[in-house]
């Protein structure tokens, strides 16, 4: 085995430095500001889970969790989400409260990485839980209040796209009956967005040419509004009505938010192989290689505890928020006290003074600073009650 | 103006067929341009800026953000596994990749040598068919390794076959058809969607037989 030097840290995990923390704090304070704001209430629940509960119904896949034994040889992950912590709070010791619950949180969340340094292991998530509620007015309350607290943020070039699995699946239905196999190898191209695969899969179907072109035009399914009217032509049986339906009247309340051009209708997106049973979506910001957010409704995982319950939500991956916000701000406002043997009780009481005006205030002695001109570059300013610098600021 | 659209395209054999489609859908990046040694190429006028990458590569320029759109090929779609969106089949410099060895050599029945540029692929193949085998990784000229013993199968790019049979190897079974694809970024399909299906429509036009 090869010795690792003292500093490595393992795969995928990352130090937070000061001014990484700093804008992160931010970031942070603006969403929960935003999410307080909407009467939602922060939980948090333990970083270990079991496998064979959390674990289990995670929407993460199973490679990508992180497992260990406690001492009893139980397997315990790490948590993938906190969507499935949340459920089980909800449906056990949260059961007897007041429906719909409207719950927050904000913590660390870990997948486990295969391959190169790259991407991180944990990541903090800042997510909401709409639970009980399985109206389009949900719907609409939980991507309005993303889009809003992504605005507070300072965010303002972002784009949420919004699908509807339901509808997905029955159109799916519709034109291919009950044969399950096509259906998931579909699917399985569209979660991968392999359409080149897609439509190759479906003209090797065997299946009348009116089928198959109505299966080639749901990738055309994209855009805003426009596209309920074609999207009735193509597939027609009651579920992709009431599915079409349901985004048609989630729209109509997305503009009474007032949030609608953020928004994009794509009625191919799949977030997730068989976790999300409604409308979902996913958020993109610019300087990103990657998702900034997403969620959606989830019906199966409540009952998975007992709790027969619809429920939605979203979670906003922080640290690439923070990237995409591009905040190059990086200014130190601290100031300092630079004090000697003599003044050092002086310092105190001006450092003190100085705290009460609401600054951060350092008091260091002289002696172990190594370069004063640097020292006092670092900080917005100093004051320097040592004999030799005289009071300067 | 919008930010250019930036397209990562593979230097070397597929440039020049890449940038004929480009042109038949009316995007002038010049065949030529191959032959320069600019890495980064502007054209403000189609508001598109190139960048000359290693074919390899390209999928992960895309991967990051580093450009919108690439043009790579199938193969290494397959062995690298990345998250891009494959949007169209280009159908241009069409090859398979194979398995290949020397004749009437039946597999070792204790973990075979299976001498690639694509492990994974490879692993992935056999894994299917239920062998246990060792991967050997390597970066050029695959059809030496079993010639002087190192491996017992090959699994590698075949386009005419004449490398394979000028080296007396014969192929055993073809794992998948490659040809170039146009892959987009996440963010960018969903933040550039416009000039993207512009693109995309005009490419698949030109497929098509619609624009020439």
């Amino acid at each position: 085995m090869v010795k690792r030097l003292m500093f490595e840290k393992p795969l995928g995990m990352r130090d937070t430095l000061p001014f990484f923390y700093k804008q992160k704090s931010k970031a942070r304070r603006n969403l929960s500001e935003t999410i307080l704001s909407y009467g939602y209430s922060f939980m948090d629940t333990p970083i270990m889970e079991y496998h064979d509960t959390v674990g289990q119904v995670s929407a993460t896949l199973d490679q990508q969790l992180f497992k260990l034994l406690d001492q009893q040889g139980h397997t315990l992950v790490l948590r993938p989400d906190l969507t499935a912590p949340i459920a089980r709070v909800a449906a056990s010791q949260l059961k007897n409260s007041e429906f719909p619950l409207r719950l927050a949180y904000d913590g660390p969340v870990f997948r486990a990485q295969q391959a190169e340094g790259g991407k991180p292991a944990q990541f903090e998530q800042v997510g909401t839980e709409l639970i009980g509620d399985h109206s389009s007015y949900g719907d609409a309350e939980v991507i309005a209040l993303l889009v809003e607290s992504l605005k507070q943020t300072g965010l303002d070039d972002f784009v949420i796209t919004v699908g509807h699995i339901g509808y997905v699946k029955a159109f799916f239905n519709d034109l291919l009956g009950d044969d399950q196999e096509t259906i998931d190898e579909l699917l399985n191209y569209l979660y991968r967005k392999n359409y080149v695969g897609y439509k190759e899969a479906v003209k090797s179907l065997d299946a009348p040419a009116d089928k198959k072109q109505s299966l080639l035009q749901l990738l055309t399914l994209k855009g805003g509004e426009e596209i309920f009217e074609y999207s009735r032509s193509l597939a027609r049986n009651q579920s992709c009505m009431q599915a079409v339906n349901e985004l048609k009247q989630l729209h109509r309340l997305l503009e009474q938010y007032g949030v609608q051009q953020y928004i994009q209708f794509d009625l191919n997106l799949i977030s997730h192989m068989d976790y999300y049973t409604g409308v979902l979506f996913e958020g993109y910001a610019p300087h990103l290689g990657a998702m900034l957010c997403n969620g959606g409704r989830y019906d199966t995982l409540l009952p998975s505890f007992q709790l027969n319950a619809s429920a939605t939500g979203f979670a906003i991956h922080l640290e690439r928020l923070v990237e995409a916000l591009n905040d190059q701000e990086d200014e130190d406002e601290r100031m300092a006290v630079i004090v000697d043997d003599e003044t050092h009780s002086l310092g105190i009481e001006e450092a003190k003074k100085y705290r009460q005006e609401g600054y951060a205030v350092l008091l260091q002695h002289v002696d172990q600073i190594p370069d004063i001109q640097a020292f006092q570059q670092e900080l917005s300013q100093t004051v320097d009650l040592t004999k030799k610098g005289g009071k300067s600021e | 103006m919008s930010k250019p659209l930036t397209i990562a395209m593979p230097k070397g054999r597929i440039y020049k067929e890449a940038a004929a489609l480009m042109e038949k859908a009316g995007y002038e990046l010049g065949a030529d341009l191959d032959d320069s040694r600019k890495l980064i190429l502007e054209f403000p006028d189609q508001n598109i800026r190139v960048m000359m990458a290693k074919p390899m590569d390209v999928v992960t320029y895309v991967e990051y953000g580093a450009a919108d759109i690439g043009i790579a090929g199938k193969d290494v779609l397959l062995e690298q596994d990345r998250d891009v969106y494959e949007v169209l089949d280009l159908k241009i410099s069409p090859c398979y990749v194979a398995v290949a060895g020397l004749p009437d050599q039946p597999l070792s029945r204790i973990a075979p040598k299976i001498a690639t540029k694509y492990p994974k692929v490879a692993s992935d193949y056999f894994r299917e068919q239920g062998e246990q085998i060792e991967i050997i990784p390597l970066n050029g000229s695959i059809e030496l390794a079993p010639l002087i013993g190192l491996a017992d199968r090959i699994v590698d790019i075949v386009s005419t076959g004449r490398t394979l049979k000028e080296n007396g190897l014969v192929e055993y079974e073809k794992i998948a058809d490659i040809t170039s694809r146009l892959i987009v970024n996440p963010v960018s399909y969903r933040l550039k969607s416009t000039e993207i299906e512009q693109m995309v429509t005009n490419l698949s036009e030109v497929m098509e037989g619609i624009r020439t």
